[in-house]
C-alpha cells in the first residue's frame, strides 16, 4: 500500500491570530507557524501502517509557498520516505481554496497509484474541514472521515471507527480510499534529532501547478475579515449565594 | 452548462434523521435556506422506511416539496450512498442552493457532492447576507471571515446554533419520489455504531450546559456535574483535556473540533478557557465560570466568575438550586 498524506503549514495552535487593521486577512508575518495538528495525526497513522509492514511508502504533500518546505522536512523527520512540494507564490496562495488543494491530490493520487490518501480532518486555519471529501469526491473513492481508529482487513480493505455527534460509528472502505484524521486517532511521535538529520537528506519533488494541470480560478472571493464581537467584561462573585442571586436576576435560571 | 442569470432560485436542504425521526439541525438549514431569498425549497430525506420522516419534513414550514428515497441501501446513509442520490436530484431539478447542517453527517458529504458537481462548498456558514455572500468564522472563531461564492450551485453546511429552528408545523410540502441513482455499495459497508446513552438533553440543543475540564481529575468527580446537571436540567459537555484524560466520551467534547454550542446558560468548571475550548461556546448568552485560579482566560469571556474550589462550589451551587 502506497501512502499519500497531506499536510499544511499553518499558524501554530497556541497562537492568538490578529485581524490586519484594512480586514483583508489575519497577520501572518512573524507568526510562529507549524504543520496543522490534524495533518500531524494522518501522518502518524500512516507511519504507523507502515511500521505493521501494511504501508510500503509514505509521501508527504503539501501545496503552498516555499515555507512549506520546512514542514514537508519535519514529515520526513517523522517518517514519510519521500516529500511532493507543489510551489505556489504567496499571493495566489492566498487565494487558493480546499476546492484546488483537493484537485492536486487527487491528480497525484491517481497518476501515481496511491492506495491511501490520509489528511487531517480540518486545517485550523480555515477550519473547512472540506478536503478530504473533496478528494474521495473527486476519485470517486470512499471516504472515512473523522477517523479514531483504523484496522487493516486483508489487504483490500480498512476498518475505521469515526467520531460522530453521537458517539463512534464503524466502517468498512474498500482501497482505494481517503481517510481524515480526528484528534483521537494517535499521539504523533517528535521527530528525533538522527531522524531531523536524515530527512535532510530524503528528497522533495518539486511541482508546479502546471505541471499537474491545476486551474487556480477561484470560486470564492474573501470580502472581508473581521475580528469577532468581543464579549463584555464580566464580574466576579464572592460566593454561591451571590451568583444563584445574579443568576435569577439575569434570568438564566 | 450553468445558466444563473434565466433561472429562478431554489434551493435543496439535506434532511438529517434516523429513519424516524427528523432532525432539529434540519430545521435550522431550512431556516438558513429562507435567508437566500427564496421560496422554492425542497428537503431530499433520504432512508430506510422513511415515511414517517417523510410526513414531518412535508410539514416544515415553507417547504415547498419533500423528494423521498427510500432504500434499504439508505438505511445508514453512507456519505457515497447519498451523494450519488443528492447529484441525481440535483441533475433533475437544478437547484441554485443545497444546503446541509454542520454535523458530522452533513459534513461529510457536502464536500463529497461539492466535488462531484465540480463546486468549491462553503462550509460552517453562520450567516446568510444574500443569495451569494455569506459569513464563516476561521481561526477557531478568531476572524470571520465575509465570503462571495461565484459558483454555479452553492453548497453550503450552516452552524445549527446561528439560525433559528424553522416552524416544524404549517407547511404542505408535496412528496414526489427522488430520481434513480446508480448507488455503488460496493466500496463501503456500515460494521456497527456505538451511541452514548444518556437521558440528559442533547447537547446542542440544550438551553443550559454544564461542562468539566481538567481539573475535575477523574471520571468519578464528573458526577458532581452530572448531579448538578440534573438538578438544573442541563446536558453535560467537557473541555478536550477532560475527554483525552478518559473523564468523559469524546462526544461530549464543546470546541473548535467537538461541538459548538450556544446555550442560554454556560457553566465552565474547571476550564482554563483555551482557544480552542472557547471557540465552541463563546456565543453562549450567559457565561458562568468556577476555577480557582482566578487568572485563567475562562474569566476574561464569563459574565460571572466564582473563583474557588470546585469540589466545595459544585454541591453547593447543586444544594442552593435545589430549594
Amino acid at each position: 500500500m502506497r501512502v499519500l498524506v497531506g499536510v499544511k503549514r499553518v499558524i501554530d495552535f497556541a497562537v492568538k491570530v490578529r485581524v490586519k487593521p484594512d480586514k483583508t486577512s489575519v497577520v501572518t508575518d512573524n507568526v510562529p507557524h507549524s504543520m496543522n495538528p490534524f495533518d500531524e495525526i494522518a501522518l502518524e497513522e500512516a507511519v504507523k501502517l507502515k511500521e505493521a509492514n501494511h504501508a510500503k511508502e509514505i509521501v508527504a504533500f503539501s501545496l503552498g509557498p516555499a515555507k512549506n518546505q520546512e514542514i514537508l522536512r519535519t514529515a520526513l523527520a517523522k517518517g514519510a520516505d519521500k516529500a511532493i512540494h507543489l510551489e505556489v507564490d504567496d499571493a495566489t496562495y492566498q487565494k487558493v481554496e480546499p476546492f484546488h488543494v483537493a484537485q492536486a491530490i487527487a491528480k497525484l493520487a491517481k497518476d501515481e497509484k496511491f492506495d491511501l490518501v490520509f489528511l487531517g480532518k480540518q486545517a485550523i486555519d480555515d477550519d473547512a474541514n472540506q478536503t478530504g471529501q473533496l478528494v474521495a469526491g473527486f476519485l470517486n473513492w470512499p471516504q472515512a472521515t473523522f477517523a479514531s481508529k483504523v484496522e487493516t482487513e486483508g489487504t483490500s480493505h480498512l476498518k475505521v471507527t469515526r467520531e460522530i455527534d453521537g458517539g463512534l460509528e464503524t466502517i468498512k472502505v474498500k482501497l482505494p480510499a481517503v481517510l481524515t484524521a480526528d484528534l483521537r486517532l494517535n499521539e504523533p511521535r517528535y521527530a528525533t534529532l538522527p531522524n531531523i538529520m536524515k530527512a535532510k537528506k530524503k528528497p522533495i519533488d518539486k511541482k508546479t501547478p502546471k505541471d499537474l494541470g491545476l486551474d487556480l480560478t477561484s470560486q470564492t472571493e474573501v470580502l472581508e475579515v473581521s475580528e469577532p464581537p468581543t464579549r463584555k467584561g464580566g464580574e466576579f462573585v464572592e460566593d454561591v449565594p451571590t451568583l444563584v442571586k445574579k443568576l435569577k436576576e439575569k434570568g438564566a435560571l | 452548462m450553468f445558466i444563473l442569470h434565466s433561472r429562478s432560485k431554489s434551493t435543496l436542504v439535506i434532511a438529517e434523521h434516523n429513519n424516524e425521526k427528523l432532525g432539529p439541525i434540519t430545521l435550522s438549514a431550512v431556516t438558513a435556506a429562507k435567508k437566500l431569498g427564496n421560496d422554492d425549497i425542497s428537503i431530499l430525506v433520504a432512508g430506510s422506511n422513511v415515511s414517517k420522516v417523510a410526513e414531518e419534513a412535508a410539514k416544515v414550514a415553507n417547504i415547498k416539496r419533500v423528494i423521498i428515497a427510500d432504500s434499504d441501501v439508505l438505511k445508514t446513509q453512507l456519505p457515497e450512498r447519498v451523494c450519488d442520490l443528492v447529484v441525481a436530484s440535483q441533475n433533475q431539478f437544478k437547484f441554485t442552493h443545497i444546503l446541509a447542517g454542520a454535523t458530522s453527517f452533513g459534513r461529510s458529504l457536502v464536500p463529497r457532492v461539492a466535488a462531484k458537481l465540480s463546486v468549491s462548498p462553503i462550509t460552517e456558514v453562520i450567516a446568510v447576507q444574500s443569495e451569494d455572500t455569506f459569513v464563516r468564522p476561521t481561526y477557531a472563531g478568531n476572524a470571520i471571515s465575509k465570503i462571495k461564492s461565484k459558483a454555479p450551485v452553492k453548497l453550503l453546511t450552516v452552524r445549527g446554533t446561528a439560525f433559528e429552528q424553522a416552524a416544524a408545523t404549517g407547511g404542505s410540502g408535496k412528496g414526489e419520489q427522488a430520481p434513480k441513482a446508480d448507488i455503488n455499495t460496493d466500496v463501503s459497508e456500515f460494521v456497527g455504531q456505538e451511541l452514548s446513552k444518556s437521558d440528559r438533553p442533547d447537547l446542542q440543543s440544550a438551553k443550559i450546559i454544564v461542562s468539566g475540564g481538567r481539573a475535575l481529575k477523574s471520571a468519578d468527580n464528573f458526577k458532581i456535574l452530572y448531579d448538578l446537571a440534573d438538578k438544573l436540567g442541563a446536558a453535560v459537555g467537557a473541555s478536550r483535556a477532560a475527554v483525552d484524560a478518559g473523564y468523559c466520551p469524546n462526544d461530549m467534547q464543546i470546541g473548535q473540533t467537538g461541538k459548538i454550542v450556544a446555550p442560554e446558560l454556560y457553566i465552565a468548571i474547571g476550564i482554563s478557557g483555551a482557544i480552542q475550548h472557547v471557540a465552541g461556546m463563546k456565543d453562549s448568552k450567559v457565561i458562568v465560570a468556577i476555577n480557582k485560579d482566578k487568572d485563567c482566560p475562562i474569566f476574561q469571556i464569563a459574565d460571572f466568575g466564582l473563583v474557588g474550589d470546585l469540589f466545595k462550589v459544585v454541591p453547593e451551587l447543586t444544594e442552593a438550586i435545589k430549594k
